[in-house]
């Protein structure tokens, strides 16, 4: 709207950040994390070599974090994916011991992941099992069946490359400028360009149906923020390994959750009986199918964190997956996820799973103990809670 | 001057974007009954809802004298304390605790820090006398029928020695005998001096126990009438409650034929496990192409759990009998997408606990029942899905700043008209719309009516289940009339009156 001059953009970024500071204080916590973390570890927590680190890291949650939003926004919960994890993880280890090629237990295994959140859904959308009770109980049941799979062995060691290489290998450099990685610097640009094209695009449409844009100089701040944040993370990640499958892997869960969300039925369906379970089933959704549909998604996503932590470890251990769900239903509250439901980006969660793990990572770095770790998680974790049950309900009315 | 035990005085209560009470004045005597009377939506409820501080001080403007005194009640609480009880529509009873630990819920009967459940016992069992209620008193208040509840909401009431109680629509789901019995115990709690204040729909009932009638309508006080006086008739007060030509508030249909037959319900019958008994008896029922047939009854006549049973949203019912045809042949639907599917569509009397989704805007709510018709490969279209949105909310005149507006933040009337944008957009065959403008202000009314005929005069069938007589009298082509689970009657619109419709849903015989 060309009528806001100079004099209306303090009150634009004022009302901006009112009412999206649920959505900034996520990036304004991961920014305090960086900076405390960066004096308190003398330097090192923001070299590329731990930043990498922890983005290889923060893989196994990210993805959990992703199929975890969907079943928060419909209003359920999924206590068992740790276990269920750990479980498919030393399953996966098994048959590679047995020599089976990788890819095919990876098949195998997210089959089976598939198939473990489908009984789960019958349970809770035929039989109407509350989701807090199946879940709480396939936990013990995972755990005792991990406890089995590794009892003979202990632990399982994966020495499988390719495997190996999914929480722990790098895309091939193809050609360097200086120490750069090439493909790296490649991938930076055609991202940075993608969000450019594709911001731009969407701003067209906003004015062609008359709804409310951002000032121009706001949309050129946040294009070029975003520009900026791609574009240092590129050249940081450049001068070490480069990207790693981990990237790969999570960008492409999250863009095909975050289409599927956004652009499809399915998407809509979640969203409308997260928002409403008896709108939604009176305006034709079939609410059964959908929640049954999420937690299967939700078994995939459990079996592809069980295969990238056993990948990340090069081994399977009797323990795994102890606390990942906490770590996953962490990192989607903090990123945003509603915790009555109907509201939340799996995008967010993502970058929510970074919250979380860059707090481990740092925590690590300065050598706090694992003990200390869990009680200010904790407390970390209901103080986003806290803020966000606050800040939602000064907006409704 | 009388002794008036309340006095509320220039009472003004704004909701978003519906002014509930405008000025109201409102003056109870001591040891009277007075009847609140007024249309749904006049504001009866919102009243008492300011007196007994659910809506808190604060949130209104004006003056609540009572006792002689200005109160300024934060919580029910504090008006409980006072002496003011109220009791609603939906009875705040817990259903898993004994009757006696019901009375006395929230002043439990104490020695030192603990329960004394004798002195519980025996207390309840008195004030179970008083209300003439003869059952044990540690029986689970699930066991007992809905008039023996009502009872016991007044003994809880009593057990609070409260001086002056509110019934808020107290006979409505009650039967004959129940409801005589309760105005009786009325009458008795009266001569006790208890001060009773009662909002009812029923007229009769009205002009039989008040000594003072007050008319709401609209936000305002109309007139109080003092029965002690004058006595007061049910066309008087019909009077009041309309005071406007039917003409006015239902717009006539232009055009549009009714068709052929589009919908057969043939002896209905349904059971209901949880209450133990049939609630729907071999119904009959049709509905024609471009036809509005309204679908009349008092509360707990059926009317909702018949739209219910059709739609296959009965997770607790059982069809014992009878069949349905769309457009002549048997159907039967298992789910409500099944419904829908086929072209039958349900839109309820409770559109934020289950028509909308309140945190989405306009275009989710508006295109969720019909993406399939934006669908571009497996894609939702999102400009023709804006496109179709706008051009809705442009039509039906949907009052938001554009359609990405939160529902949650309209009000009710533009609310029901997402919901009926919806539907618009779904095109059922059959529409059947509960309650559709439950709580709307007057002039949103009108262009909700405005939008029924539109619908009609495109093909579509409507059911519309109302409470509000004019209403069904003013838009309906014909109307069945509902009395416990049966259809007592059909008539076609222009034949029939207010009264007759009532004879009809009380199933009483012309006088």
């Amino acid at each position: 709207m060309s009528q806001k001059k100079n004099g209306n953009l303090g009150h634009e970024v004022a009302a901006l950040l009112k009412t999206n500071v649920r959505n900034y204080a996520m990036f304004i916590a991961l920014a305090i994390i960086f900076i405390v973390f960066e004096i308190l570890s003398k330097g090192y927590f923001l070299t590329a070599r731990n930043l990498t680190n922890l983005i290889n890291q923060t893989g196994y949650i990210a993805v959990m974090a992703v199929g975890m939003t969907l079943v928060l926004i419909i209003c359920q919960i999924d206590l068992s994916v740790g276990f269920v994890a750990g479980f498919l993880g030393a399953c996966a280890a098994q048959l590679l011991v047995l020599g089976i090629p990788a890819g095919v237990v990876i098949v195998i295994i997210l089959i089976i992941g598939a198939l473990i959140g489908l009984m789960q859904g019958l349970i809770i959308g035929k039989i109407g099992v509350p989701a807090f009770v199946t879940t709480l109980a396939c936990e013990f049941i995972f755990r005792g069946l991990l406890t089995l799979v590794t009892e003979a062995s202990g632990t399982v060691p994966v020495t499988n490359e390719f495997f190996t290489s999914l929480s722990n290998g790098f895309l091939p450099a193809v050609f360097r400028i200086g120490s750069l990685h090439g493909l790296t610097l490649v991938a930076g640009i055609l991202a940075i360009a993608a969000v450019i094209v594709t911001q731009i695009r969407h701003r067209k449409d906003l004015q062609k149906y008359n709804f409310k844009t951002s000032s121009m100089p706001v949309f050129l701040f946040k294009l070029a923020f975003f520009a900026v944040l791609i574009g240092l993370l590129t050249y940081v990640l450049a001068t070490y390994n480069g990207i790693s499958w981990t990237i790969v892997i999570t960008v492409l869960i999250a863009g095909v959750y975050s289409f599927v969300m956004n652009k499809t039925r399915i998407g809509r369906y979640v969203y409308g009986m997260g928002g409403n379970v008896e709108a939604a089933s009176l305006s034709g959704v079939n609410v059964k199918r959908v929640l049954i549909s999420v937690f299967t998604s939700m078994g995939v996503m459990a079996a592809l964190g069980g295969i990238l932590y056993t990948s990340r470890l090069s081994s399977a251990t009797p323990t795994a997956g102890s606390g990942f769900e906490l770590d996953a239903i962490a990192s989607c509250y903090i990123g945003g996820v509603s915790t009555s439901g109907g509201i939340g980006s799996v995008i967010n969660s993502v970058v929510g799973a970074f919250v979380i793990m860059s707090l481990t990572n740092g925590l690590n770095l300065i050598g706090v103990g694992i003990s200390y770790q869990y009680v200010i998680k904790g407390i970390i974790f209901i103080c986003a809670v806290a803020i966000d049950v606050r800040s939602r309900g000064k907006k409704a009315v | 001057m009388s002794d008036y035990i309340l006095e509320m005085r220039g009472i003004t209560k704004e909701f978003p974007g519906v002014k509930a009470l405008n000025n109201v004045n409102f003056r109870v005597r001591r040891g009277e009954i007075h009847c609140l009377v007024g249309e749904n939506g006049a504001g009866k409820s919102t009243l008492m809802k300011v007196l007994s501080g659910v809506h808190r001080f604060g949130t209104y403007t004006g003056d609540i004298v009572y006792n002689g005194e200005v109160m300024q009640f934060h919580t029910i609480k504090e008006s409980e304390t006072a002496g003011i009880a109220i009791i609603n529509q939906e009875l705040a009873l817990i259903p898993e605790l004994s009757i006696a630990e019901n009375i006395f819920f929230g002043h439990e009967r104490m020695r030192g820090r603990l329960i004394d459940w004798n002195e519980t016992t025996v207390q309840a069992a008195e004030i179970l006398k008083k209300v003439r209620l003869n059952v044990n008193p540690q029986m689970k208040v699930r066991e007992l029928r809905v008039g023996s509840q009502q009872l016991v909401e007044i003994a809880k009431a009593l057990s609070k020695k409260a001086k002056l109680i509110i019934l808020d629509e107290p006979t409505s789901s009650l039967n004959e005998e129940d409801s005589a019995n309760l105005l009786s115990l009325l009458r008795q709690l009266k001569a006790e001096g208890v001060t009773l204040i009662m909002i009812s729909h029923r007229l009769k009932e009205v002009v039989a126990i008040a000594d003072t009638v007050t008319v709401l309508r609209d936000g305002a006080t109309i007139r109080s009438l003092d029965a002690t006086v004058n006595p007061v008739t049910e066309n008087e007060i019909i009077k009041y409650m309309v005071g406007r030509e039917i003409d006015n508030i239902y717009p006539k249909r232009q055009g549009g034929t009714i068709g052929k037959t589009r919908f057969v319900i043939k002896n209905w019958s349904v059971y209901d496990p949880k209450l133990e008994r049939e609630i729907l008896h071999e119904v009959n029922l049709e509905v024609r192409e471009g036809e509005i047939v309204g679908l009349a009854g008092l509360m707990g006549a059926g009317r909702t759990e018949l739209a219910l049973s059709l739609f296959g949203n009965t997770p607790g019912y059982q069809i014992t009998g009878g069949e349905l045809l769309l457009d002549g042949k048997p159907i039967r639907f298992r789910s409500p997408k099944a419904a829908i599917d086929a072209g039958v569509a349900y839109a309820t009397e409770d559109r934020k606990r289950n028509g909308l989704v309140l945190i989405q805007d306009i275009k989710f709510n508006t295109t969720l029942a019909n993406l399939k018709a934006l669908m571009r490969g497996p894609v939702v279209n999102e400009n023709e899905e804006i496109l179709a949105a706008n051009k809705l909310k442009k039509d039906i005149n949907i009052k938001a700043p554009s359609i990405q507006q939160t529902v949650l933040n309209l009000s009710g009337g533009n609310q029901q008209k997402v919901v009926l944008a919806k539907w618009i957009f779904a095109r059922p065959k059959l529409l059947i719309l509960d309650e559709p403008t439950r709580g709307i202000d007057v002039g949103a009314k009108y262009e909700i009516y405005s939008l029924m005929n539109e619908m009609v005069k495109q093909g579509m069938s409507i059911i519309m289940i109302s409470s509000e007589l004019l209403e069904v009298l003013g838009m309906s082509d014909r109307v069945y009339v509902m009395c416990e689970g049966r259809i007592t009657g059909v008539v076609p619109a222009e034949q029939a009156t207010e009264q007759s419709i009532m004879r009809l849903a009380t199933n009483t015989k012309e006088a």
